[in-house]
């Protein structure tokens, strides 16, 4: 029981450390960057740049 | 208990299917040779899916991080970073059996019938770090350091190795788009071969470019231990008939580690149980077969 208590816990903190990492990005602009990157064709992924 | 692992198998390829086609739903992206350049590409899907394929309706987290941590203003990705983390706890690697269309390219390949398939060979397990120096190399390092006078750094694995990035948006635009056919050199050769190889050698190694080299399975892999979903082993129903380990095509041993970092969820090995012994928990709920 002790057990299942502690890995639910970790999980609970593993997945509000991810939200406020999400959170902290999208306030510094980061998925800016990934959207201007992804709406314009990456020649590197395509293999001409 | 043979078809109860087929019956299994078409579901997940099902939902495969379904996934790759409500991720890369952009059907005038094929037809005009262009891409989608609507908001949802601000979020990444789970799986390798490249932003560059004229269909894709969101936007690859390898491409992501790369474009995020390359850039001159920072060097590291809270964004990025997180989604992982999300994805990975609720899930680890089902994303790699159930949500990645490159996932689902492998396994349709592997399906070609040919007298000599390869499960297994003697430096396999060592080359399974291999996608480790992958992510860390390619998709870290080289982005960060390797940049031009303003601090602007390459996303490496794209440009070097992604051969999804080649198939999904490599092929389709040099193929759909005059201008992008016009330009194609040398990198693009390099890039065709290693998604030809792959190509080959999937048919032959199930999941070769998953087991070896993919920078996405090799984050998940970290989480498969501790996600919200997980298998085990009930110890009360199985006989170790060692069924699970041969079914696995992945060469896990689920009895041993049900959590394996190379598991990818396909659920074969739980089909083909004749005890239904393996079973899996979602926060630590165990679910019924
Ligand atoms: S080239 Fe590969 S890693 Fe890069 S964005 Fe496309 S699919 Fe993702
Ligand atoms: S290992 Fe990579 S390519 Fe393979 S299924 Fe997972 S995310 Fe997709
Ligand atoms: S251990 Fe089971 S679920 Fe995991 S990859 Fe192998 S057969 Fe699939």
């Amino acid at each position: 029981m002790f057990l299942k208590n502690k890995s639910s816990a970790l999980t609970a903190v593993t997945l509000l450390a991810g939200f406020l990492f999400l959170f902290i990005g999208v306030y510094r602009g980061e998925s800016i960057i990934v959207f201007e990157k992804a709406v314009n064709i990456c020649l590197e992924c395509i293999g001409i740049g | 208990m043979v078809n109860n692992k087929k019956s299994n198998d078409n579901f997940r390829h099902i939902i495969q299917v379904l996934w790759t086609l409500v991720t890369n739903a952009y059907i005038i992206g094929f037809i005009r040779g262009k891409i989608y350049q609507g908001k949802i590409k601000n979020v990444c899907v789970p799986g390798l899916n490249c932003y560059s394929c004229p269909g894709a309706v969101a936007s690859c987290p390898i491409g992501a991080l790369q474009a995020v941590i390359g850039s001159y203003e920072y060097k590291f990705s809270f964004y990025i970073a997180g989604f992982f983390i999300i994805i990975g706890t609720f899930m680890g690697r089902f994303v790699c059996g159930y949500l990645c269309p490159f996932g689902l390219f492998q396994d349709l390949l592997n399906k070609i019938p040919l007298r000599f398939k390869v499960s297994t060979f003697k430096f396999d397990k060592i080359l399974r770090y291999f996608k480790y120096l992958v992510l860390i190399v390619f998709v870290v390092l080289m982005p960060i350091f390797i940049t031009d006078i303003i601090g602007q750094g390459f996303p490496w694995f794209c440009k070097l190795i992604c051969p999804a990035g080649t198939l999904e948006g490599g092929v389709p635009l040099v193929l759909l788009n005059d201008a992008m056919r016009s330009t194609v050199g040398l990198l693009f050769g390099w890039k065709f071969f290693i998604l030809i190889a792959v190509i080959i050698l999937s048919v032959i190694i199930y999941r070769p470019f998953c087991k070896y080299v993919c920078p996405l399975g090799a984050i998940y892999s970290l989480f498969n231990p501790i996600s919200a979903f997980k298998y085990s082993i009930n110890t009360d129903k199985c006989i170790n008939c060692k069924m699970c380990a041969q079914v696995c095509k992945m060469g896990c041993n689920p009895v041993e580690n049900p959590n394996s970092l190379e598991c990818i969820r396909c659920g074969k090995c739980r089909s083909i149980c004749p005890e239904e012994a393996i079973e899996y928990t979602f926060f630590n709920e165990r679910k019924k077969i």
